[in-house]
Formats: C-alpha cells, structure tokens, sequence
C-alpha cells in the first residue's frame, strides 16, 4: 500500500478492505468459481456503492474521486482486490468508463449513471487471436455502410466480455483506428465465453459478424485521436494491473513468512534457516520495490509525467516479479504449495493472466528499450 | 535521527526554495562538463583541493549541509528541501567527496553522541570544506564481523596506546580525520569490549598505504597504527561503549547509501557504467546481430534504474512515515548490488570485443574493467548477504543467526590463524 495517503483516502481503502474481508474472504472467492459471471450482480452493486465503479467518471456526470486523481483512488481499490484475489469486472469496467466520461456522446454517458450503481458492466474488446495488445495489431473491420458502419472481425480474451452490457470495440476504419461504443444485444456480436488461469474473471472471444452500428457509437474521432485513445486505455488498465498484482504478491509474502515461523523441520522453523530468509529478503524487496514501481505509475498517469515510460517500468518489473515472488513461494511451501487445497495458487492464477495481458514484462522492456531509441 | 524533525514543507516555500537555489547555483557553481558530466578528477592533490573549495561555496552561500543544525554551521532546514538542493545540483559540479562518509556517515554520528565541545570543533570545520573524514571501521580480518575488531586501544592513564590495522578507508591519505573502532576490554564479550575514538590521521605513527584495485584505481587505504597515543578527549560515546555508537554509525552509513539521509549533499551518479541512454547509443552503434537481445536487456536496465530511485523513494517516505522500520534502507542496498550488478554485465555485452581488447587511447575497455569489479557494489558498505539478514531478521522479524562468540569473553573467541 502506499504510504501517503490522505485521511480521506485511507478511509476509504479500510472501507474497501473490510468490505473484501467480510463480503467475500477466499472461500467465498472459491465458491464463486462456479458462478457463469464469476460474482453475483447483487455483489457487484454493493461495491459499486463504495465508489469502486465512479472515480473515474467526471463530477459533471455523478462521479467524482476522492484526491482529485482518480487513477490514484482506484489503484488503492486494485490493490486491496490484489490482496483478496476478488473477482469482479473492476478494470474493463472503469477502463471504459474513464473513456466514456471523457469522450462520449451525451448518449453514451448516460450509461455511466448504471455504471455507477453497478447495474451495467462495461468491457473492451481490444485483442485479436494471434495479435497484441497494441493498436496495430487490431484488424477488426468498421465499413462504411447506410450512413453507419458494419463491424467485422474477432476479438480474444474480452474481460467480462459476456457478461459486459456494452463493449467498446476497437476497429481500422477508412479514417483510421475508430471505436464504437456496442450494445451486448447487438445482432450479428456472438460473446462465448473462454477458459482463462484465473478462476475469478471471466473472459469471452467476441466475434462480430456484420454488426451494423451507427455514426452515433462511434467514441472519440477516428484516426490519431483514438490511437491515443486506446494508448490511455492501456495505460489505465496496466496501472491497475501492476497495482492488483503488487497487492497480490504482497499477500502471498505476508502468508508464506508466517508459514515459515510455524512450520519445524529439525527442530526448528523454517524462518530460522539462513537459506530461506535470504530469499525472504529477496522476496521483500521484490514485493516493495512492486509497490513503489505500480504508485509511481499510477502518480505518472494521474500527473500525466512520462506515463508510457513509468507505465512500461512498472509492466516490466510488477509482471515479471510477482509470479517470481510466488514460484519461490511454492518452493518455500513445499508439496502443499501445488495443491489445489492451498490458496496459494489462486493468487499465482491471477498475477500470470496480469503478466501476460496487455503486454508480458518482455514487451514493455522492448518498448522502453525503444523509447530510448535504440 | 533523535534530534532531526522530518517536519512537513508547505510546497509553495519548496517552490520558492527550488528558484532560490537554483539562481544561486547558476550564479556561483561550475556547471558539469557536458561531454564527460561525471569523470572524476584524476590527480588526488587536485581532487581534494577542488573539493574543498566547492564546499567552501556552498557554506558561504548557505547551502551547503543544509540539514545540520544552525549552531554548528547548518541550515536547520528539513529533508524536503535538502532534495531540491540535491535535485537542482545534478547539473552541477558538486563537493561530493564531502557527502559520504563526512557529512552523511561521521557526521550525524558525532552529532548524536559528541560532547558539545567535540560538536564544536568537528562540525563547522567539514561544513566549510576544511576537514574531510573517513572510516576506520573494517580490519583485515573481517569485514562483515566489524564487532570483531582486533585493533586495541590500551589505556595508560589519559592516553589510549593504539596498535593494529583498518582497511577500507576511502581516500583516507588525503583526509583530516577517521572514526576508528578498537578494543579496550578483552575480557568482555565482544560487542562491550570496544571503543569509538576520534583520530587525526596524519599522524607519524599512523602509516597508510593505498589499495590498487582491479581496474587500477586507488582509492582505498590500509592503515597501520604503531603505538599512536590518542588523548582519553577522542573517544566518542563512553569507554567501552562504542559497540552503541558503530550501531548508529552503520545505520546512518545505510540510509546514506540507500539515499535515504537527510545529512548527505549532492546526489552520487547512478552509475558509473553509463546511463542507459549512452549504452542505448553504442548499441545503434553496433546494431545488427542482435538487436532483439540488446532491446530486451537494455529495456531491463531501464526498469532497474528507474526501480530503485522508485524504492528508494518509496523507502524514505515510508521510514519517515512510520510504515517501515528504520533498516529498511537494506532493502536500497540490496537492490542497488544487484541491479548494478546486471549494469555492468550488459554494458559487457553491449561493448562486445571492444571492452576486451581496444586500441590505445579508446575507453571502450572501460566497460570491462567495470565488469571485473561487478561485485564491488554487493560488497562495500556492507555486504549484500548483511542487507538480506537484516531484512530477513529486522524487517520480517525471523530469528537471528546463532553467534558461536556472543557471550564469551572475546579473548577467548575462536578467530582465523
């Protein structure tokens, strides 16, 4: 967690975590796991009362953060998710919103009152089988046809995307890359939902066959505007990412140290071996220097300060170092550790699904590495 | 530190501070060489004079250890604005040879546990750039076991008789003053056997040698002391207490080099190998056979470097705020032996053949004598095997390692041939 928040904020990240903790503790997060929308609606709009789904909507339109940063407030939510492993469609849902609120048509914003009692859930269809989380790789067709668009083409791995009432579809068009705001009902847009690693989200492929929209559910103005668009999206959906994932990695150190004090072998606990403790202390710093790096992303996107490089760091290193952090863990557990009993692995399911969406830890140390341009 | 408040800043006093200092500094100080920003000065005479000349300036403009208090030559100021006179001087040359371990390590050292007299006479003189101090902290025997110092200190009366060794020290032959741990009790165990002493170290029966390095540098010093007689006024702390003191002393030393110290002056570069960037240039330089690698590694020091100033700052804040106990600067340390570590293996791997063998009068090898000294970072000030026990055992709270010489008395501790 971060170390300076305001009165205001840390009151509402006890909200958060009590919430978690007495709404849905990990055996709940297991139960749910049979749930077709990995949590109950009725769930979903009790979090949505704590604000978890309007900091990112403008004031002007009901929402409103609690420092004046949104992307801040709601990465104190991520990481106390992180540390519950809870389900729930938080990201795709306030990634969308954010763009609604900025850029949509008053249409499109009057969704955002349903957003923000949880009654509608917003998802982002973005990658495409084969492709990668970035705007060139999108091949997904917009038409031009009857004054309107027909949407062509298939989308992988849509977080919530069965169970989103609207989509955001990420397309080329002739003016460039476009996106359109669709609703779930939309003739012709089949979402059938996937297998994923992580037992809590649900993801769906998306495909559009023919779906004609009209000039009206275009978002934003085709061409560069939504290419930075869809760089703001990634962006939003990476620091709540690293955020989650830093919350996640935190929990699981937090629980293998005690195992280590309770657990004797020779005699003695495991927290007594030289051996272990060093790679606890590698661990801790690993776990610290992930939070740092997810706070300095979500300060660099909140003051809008070399957020694609502070974004990509924090990608490169959360990613890569939360699934380390919990291999270890697994070692340090030894037989217990791979089993489907210990909760252990819930946490290492999530922190890999974050590893690899938008972008694996490799593909961000690429970018840097071109931001500096080499 | 006790006596030091890491009182709140009002923003708008920092702005108007940060424009302050920076006219100030436009004004009086020497702009870094842009071509070579950071290569220090060769010569010791030359370095040690131009040192002290810049300290000097920056007393005189009254910025210069802007943290220590009003009475002893300070500012009385607070962390806060410290960082902006450290943020606005990376563009200049600064008397960084002053900050560790001077101003950053002995200095709150000697604040903590120096009588007022001892106050006086030391901390105005390092404050105006007259008098430079090093460590006498590591023997020859061990460095990690520093509580197993065999340097004694024999009390005739007034004086301590000193005989033994210290190694480590660094640029000690162009220096004023050291700290120096020795024994004044052996019949004790270890840790309260041993006494903290101020010492003047151009003494005739101090001897020093310098340390040539691998990569031919000779910064470091070996000492040799023959029956050199320390006045009973030098100790520092209590007779036999000084075990208390090297305490304090090693944790200033770690909030120094996890940036963590609101005494230290000027920032240290972050590395020596090279920022990023100019690694990323002699790669285009090279491009061709393997440029997918080069951006992956290349994108991998980026994220170490821009990771441990996060730490580091995340460190500070969470120490001052109570979040983190006061060793976390371990965990600085820790991540700055391994990341520089990685550094200098892909500025190797970057340079390619011509870090191995190059032409007279290139500096391309530069990148493999660095290499050769890769571990120097896990190894001074405090292993990186020490960091990992302290945050394992101070941070995480597990169980200290059995000492086999905690309560004997340390004449009779087993010790290397």
């Amino acid at each position: 967690m971060r170390f300076d928040l305001s009165d205001d904020q840390e009151f509402f990240r006890e909200t958060a975590r009590r919430f978690i903790e007495t709404e849905i503790p990990v055996g709940k997060v297991r139960e749910w796991h049979d749930h077709p929308d990995g949590c109950p609606q009725s769930w979903w709009q009790a979090a949505a009362e704590l604000g978890w789904t309007s900091l990112m909507v403008p004031e002007s339109l009901g929402g409103g953060s609690i420092s004046g940063r949104p992307i801040v407030d709601l990465a104190i939510v991520a990481d106390e998710m992180g540390r519950g492993v809870t389900p729930g469609p938080f990201m795709p849902t306030n990634a969308v919103a954010d763009t609604l609120g900025r850029l949509g048509a008053p249409d499109q914003q009057a969704l955002l009152e349903g957003v923000m009692t949880g009654e509608v859930v917003l998802g982002w269809a973005f990658c495409e089988p084969g492709g990668d989380w970035t705007a060139a790789h999108v091949a997904a067709e917009a038409v031009p046809a009857n004054g309107g668009y027909l949407l062509n083409g298939i989308k992988t791995a849509v977080e919530a995307g069965a169970q989103a009432h609207h989509l955001l579809v990420t397309t080329q068009s002739p003016e460039g890359l476009a996106q359109f705001l669709v609703s779930a009902d939309a003739a012709g847009l089949t979402a059938t939902p996937q297998e994923s690693l992580d037992l809590g989200r649900r993801f769906a492929e998306v495909r559009l066959d023919g779906v004609a929209v009209g000039p009206d559910a275009l978002v934003g103005a085709p061409g560069a505007a939504t290419v930075a668009d869809v760089e703001r999206q990634c962006q939003v959906m990476l620091v709540l990412q690293c955020a989650e994932s830093a919350g996640l990695a935190a929990r699981v150190l937090e629980f293998t140290a005690e195992y280590a004090f309770d657990r004797y072998s020779f005699g003695r606990p495991l927290a007594s071996y030289q051996a272990l403790k060093h790679r606890f202390a590698d661990m801790k710093m690993w776990s610290e220097a992930s939070y740092a790096a997810a706070d300095a992303a979500a300060d660099a996107l909140a003051d809008g300060r070399e957020e694609v490089r502070t974004v990509s760091v924090a990608k490169s290193y959360v990613g890569d170092r939360s699934v380390e952090l919990m291999q270890d863990c697994v070692q340090l557990h030894g037989g217990i550790g791979v089993t489907y009993e210990h909760d252990l692995h819930l946490y290492m399911r999530r922190a890999t699904v974050n590893w690899g969406l938008f972008g694996t830890p490799a593909d961000h140390r690429e970018r840097l590495s071109r931001l500096l341009g080499y | 530190m006790d006596d030091f408040v890491y009182a709140e800043t009002d923003p708008g006093e920092l702005a108007r501070y940060r424009e302050e200092v920076e006219a100030w500094m436009n004004e009086n100080m020497p702009r870094r060489d842009p071509v070579n920003p950071w290569h220090p000065i060769q010569d010791d005479d030359e370095r040690s004079s131009r040192n002290r000349e810049l300290q000097r300036r920056l007393y005189d403009g009254g910025y210069a250890a802007v943290c220590y208090p009003k009475e002893y030559g300070g500012q009385s100021l607070t962390a806060a604005h410290k960082q902006v006179i450290d943020d606005v001087s990376m563009d200049f040359d600064m008397p960084i040879l002053f900050s560790l371990p001077t101003l950053a390590i002995c200095g709150p050292t000697i604040l903590e546990f120096g009588t007022e007299e001892q106050k006086q006479r030391y901390i105005p003189a390092w404050i105006k750039g007259d008098e430079l101090w090093v460590q006498f902290m590591s023997e020859p025997s061990g460095g990690s076991d520093m509580a197993g110092a065999l340097t004694r200190a024999d009390r005739d009366g007034d004086t301590f008789i000193v005989n033994g060794s210290k190694i480590w020290s660094t640029f000690a032959q162009r220096s004023d003053y050291a700290l120096m741990l020795a024994r004044t009790n052996w019949d004790v165990p270890k840790h309260r056997g041993l006494t903290m002493f101020i010492v003047p170290i151009h003494h005739p029966d101090i001897e020093i040698h310098t340390i040539k390095m691998v990569d031919g540098t000779d910064e470091f010093c070996q000492e040799y002391f023959n029956d050199l007689m320390l006045p009973a006024e030098n100790v520092l702390g209590e007779v036999d207490d000084g075990w208390t003191v090297a305490t304090r002393l090693l944790f200033h030393e770690r909030a120094a080099v996890g940036n963590a110290s609101p005494y230290s002056q000027g920032r240290h570069r972050n590395t020596s190998a090279g920022g990023v960037e100019d690694l990323a240039a002699v790669a285009r330089d090279r491009r061709g056979a393997d440029v997918g690698r080069h951006r992956q590694r290349l994108g991998h020091l980026e994220t170490l470097g821009q990771v441990e100033e996060m730490l580091s700052d995340r460190v500070v804040k969470g120490i001052e705020g109570g979040f983190l106990p006061a060793p976390s600067g371990s965990l600085v340390r820790l991540f700055h032996g391994l990341s520089r570590a990685e550094r200098y293996t892909v500025a190797l791997e970057v340079q390619g053949d011509h870090a191995l063998v190059w032409n007279r009068g290139e500096s391309t090898g530069a990148a493999g004598l660095e290499y050769l000294q890769r571990q120097a970072a896990s190894i001074g000030g405090g292993t990186t095997e020490m960091a990992r026990n302290i945050i394992s055992e101070r941070i995480l709270g597990m169980p200290r390692e059995p000492a086999a010489d905690r309560d004997l008395p340390f004449s009779q501790v087993p010790r290397s041939g």
